[in-house]
């Protein structure tokens, strides 16, 4: 199979992610979709190591799981401790530092 | 007249361990510390303070005989002695020392400044005896003779500089004395100002010569006048002359000196006539090396004393306030002593000479003045005078010797003096030495006129005076001093130039005598008997106009002449139209230059930097959303750039 299918595959999920983020007001969904781009990255990785035969691609693909990882048990606290406070759980309602 | 005169005359040694003059630091420290311990002590000294002061300058009068007895005692070449006190300022190559030289020149200043002053202080006594600051006057007195004495035994320009400030300053707060009149106050500062113009000069001068010779004290610098180039040499004679200009009240830097009559009267008689304003003859005399290498120069020293000599007595001709009148006529005096001092060698003994005995007699008028408003209760008009001599015989008398000693009358101080003055302008030769030669005797006609018109409108004629005024003789302690000066005033031109005998005692230092002294010649001579009758026809024309004629105690308009002298020959609307208005114009435009275009360079830049962060700031709109397109906008153009680079 080409390649070049699953980087067509990655620039597809990573825009949808993208839109996702930009579009939707909820943080939750707006978390999964960062979510999407990070394992749209992922997949382009691999599929680039397999292109040119390394395992860089590979290795970096671990390294971002692992830092997604990170970031989702951060960003849930932060999600949780906002939807307390606020009663919310909209992006845009947390707009405190604007100006 | 040649520059190499000097290497020969000041051959300088220095003071045994000893005598007098290794302690002749002690003549400045008696009044230092009399003004130190006058000024420190406050009201405790209000009591004792004036006897403090008076111990003090008659001490240093007493060191400055001694030192001239040693002097006397040691061969004529031997009489520049230098006195080391400390160094100063060593800073590489330069080095100035707080040494004195005391030779010939400076123990005769020092002798006239101590002397007079002490005079002056015992006067003072009585003069301000109702003044609550008389403590502060005193110390004043005191700081004053102290800084003229470092002016005129300095070894050096640097301190000779010291002094010359010193004086200044003193000056300035004698001046300022009453300072609760807003006259004097404006008097003091106007006298400071001018003063300044002439410092400048001198500072520029010194460090001219630092430059050209690599030092600053006189030996060695007059030593090496002949190594120097002709345009520095008058530069330096020029910057030099600017200084003594603004000391000395000569022309352009003479308006000051008129104001300086502010001050209480014993100042203007010990500062403003006898000592301070004859700094700048001191000056020229001393530098005589310098300007003696640089003709130019003296030329044009000729030039300001003559011009000054006869500006001072048509000011002095026309000013109805006696002090006003009488400080024309010191200003006309000193153009005399300028004049002869910017002659050369044949000039110097004449210029001191003349100095010593105006010393004496401008002094001994000055305080009669001073006598006269005492028992006049401050009244400076001439016209309210009138008729004085019967209630004022001693002040009638000791002003009459000064006066006759003034104006020339034969055999007394002002005819010894000026006599050589005159006969040293025509001896200068040229046509030159005629031009100065005439103005001198026209300024001997008209010092005659002057100070008859002073004598005759205070002493004789009717009395005009205000209905509350009550004349009557001033106490003792006053008119023992005019009595001390009007002695000096009679006999001591005789005495000094008779035979040379300052003219020799000074020979070491500014060169012999022209040539042999002649009394028969000096008195028959064709200028002294032209001097005589200028000197008739002045007293007569003042007799006809004051004495014999009523004076009216309101001023008649008179003629533009008496209006133009009454106006000091416009020096001050000169100095005005020329210094102070463009002064204050270009004052101005700097302060809107600083407020409009600096300022607002400043201003804007901030300004600027103000209105562009706040437009910044509306970008943080608190969007969480906003920014995530901002961030993928600008990955979308790092993406688009990388791939414009790699397949371009």
């Amino acid at each position: 199979m080409d390649p070049m299918n699953y980087i067509v595959l990655a620039a597809v999920l990573f825009t949808i992610g993208a839109v996702g983020v930009l579009v939707r007001r909820n943080a939750i969904i707006v978390f999964m979709c960062v979510e999407l781009m990070l394992n749209a990255c992922n997949l382009a990785f691999v599929a680039f190591a397999r292109m040119h035969g390394g395992i860089e691609g590979q290795v970096i693909a671990f390294f971002v799981m692992v830092v997604a990882a990170a970031e989702v048990v951060v960003g849930l606290a932060i999600i949780m401790q906002i939807f307390r406070t606020r009663r919310s759980a909209s992006v845009d309602d947390a707009s405190l530092l604007k100006n | 007249m040649t520059p190499t005169l000097a290497a020969d005359v000041h051959a300088v040694t220095t003071a045994a361990d000893g005598g007098a003059l290794s302690f002749a630091w002690l003549l400045i420290a008696f009044p230092l510390a009399g003004a130190a311990i006058l000024l420190l002590g406050g009201r405790r000294a209000n009591a004792w303070g004036h006897w403090l002061a008076i111990a003090a300058a008659l001490a240093s009068f007493a060191w400055a005989v001694l030192g001239l007895v040693d002097l006397l005692g040691r061969a004529p070449e031997g009489r520049s002695v230098a006195v080391e006190v400390y160094r100063w300022i060593e800073v590489g190559g330069f080095r100035a020392d707080v040494s004195l030289l005391v030779d010939p020149l400076s123990i005769t200043f020092a002798l006239l400044i101590t002397g007079v002053g002490s005079l002056i202080h015992v006067y003072s006594v009585g003069y301000m005896s109702h003044d609550e600051n008389r403590r502060k006057f005193f110390a004043y007195l005191n700081l004053f003779v102290a800084a003229m004495l470092v002016l005129v035994l300095a070894d050096n320009y640097l301190l000779l500089f010291l002094g010359w400030e010193g004086v200044g300053l003193a000056s300035y707060l004698l001046i300022g004395f009453w300072q609760h009149k807003p006259s004097a106050a404006v008097a003091a500062k106007k006298a400071f100002l001018i003063n300044r113009v002439g410092d400048i000069g001198l500072l520029i001068a010194i460090m001219l010569m630092f430059t050209t010779f690599g030092t600053v004290a006189f030996t060695p610098l007059f030593e090496s006048v002949g190594g120097a180039g002709q345009g520095v040499m008058t530069a330096i004679g020029l910057l030099l002359l600017l200084g003594a200009c603004g000391k000395s009240a000569q022309l352009p830097l003479q308006a000051w000196l008129l104001d300086a009559m502010e001050g209480p009267t014993p100042v203007s008689a010990l500062i403003h006539a006898a000592t301070m304003v004859t700094a700048g003859v001191y000056l020229i005399v001393r530098s005589g090396p310098v300007f003696e290498a640089a003709p130019t120069a003296q030329l044009v020293v000729t030039v300001v004393g003559a011009a000054t000599l006869l500006a001072g007595a048509a000011i002095g001709c026309a000013k109805d306030d006696i002090k006003k009148a009488l400080a024309g006529s010191t200003m006309s005096q000193i153009g005399y002593m300028v004049l002869a001092a910017g002659l050369g060698p044949i000039g110097y003994a004449a210029a001191i000479a003349h100095l010593v005995t105006h010393g004496f007699f401008k002094a001994g008028l000055f305080l009669g003045a001073g006598s006269v408003m005492h028992g006049m209760n401050d009244e400076v008009d001439m016209r309210r005078y009138g008729g004085l001599r019967k209630a004022m015989p001693i002040t009638f008398a000791t002003f009459g010797a000064g006066y006759l000693a003034i104006i020339g009358v034969p055999f007394l101080s002002g005819w010894w003096t000026k006599e050589g003055i005159i006969q040293a302008a025509f001896d200068s030769g040229g046509v030159t030495g005629q031009i100065l030669g005439w103005a001198t005797l026209l300024g001997a006609g008209l010092t005659a006129f002057y100070m008859s018109r002073i004598m005759f409108m205070t002493f004789f004629g009717k009395k005009r005076w205000a209905d509350d005024a009550h004349p009557h003789e001033s106490p003792s302690s006053m008119t023992v001093p005019m009595i001390v000066l009007a002695v000096g005033s009679v006999a001591l031109g005789a005495v000094l130039v008779f035979n040379y005998t300052l003219a020799g005692f000074l020979a070491p230092v500014v060169g012999a005598p022209h040539h042999e002294f002649d009394l028969a010649h000096m008195v028959t001579s064709p200028y002294s008997l032209i001097a005589l009758a200028f000197m008739l026809v002045g007293v007569a024309f003042a007799w006809v106009r004051y004495a014999r004629a009523d004076v009216p105690v309101e001023a008649p308009k008179g003629n533009f002449v008496t209006v133009a002298a009454r106006e000091e020959l416009y020096g001050n609307a000169l100095n005005e139209g020329l210094f102070m208005r463009p002064g204050q114009v270009v004052t101005a435009a700097s302060t809107a230059f600083d407020n409009h275009a600096v300022d607002g360079l400043v201003n804007g830049v901030a300004r600027w930097i103000r209105t562009g962060s706040e437009n910044l700031r509306l970008v943080q709109t608190g969007f969480a959303r906003s920014y995530a397109l901002t961030m993928l906008f600008g990955a979308a153009v790092v993406v688009a750039t990388t791939l414009g680079v790699t397949f371009a």
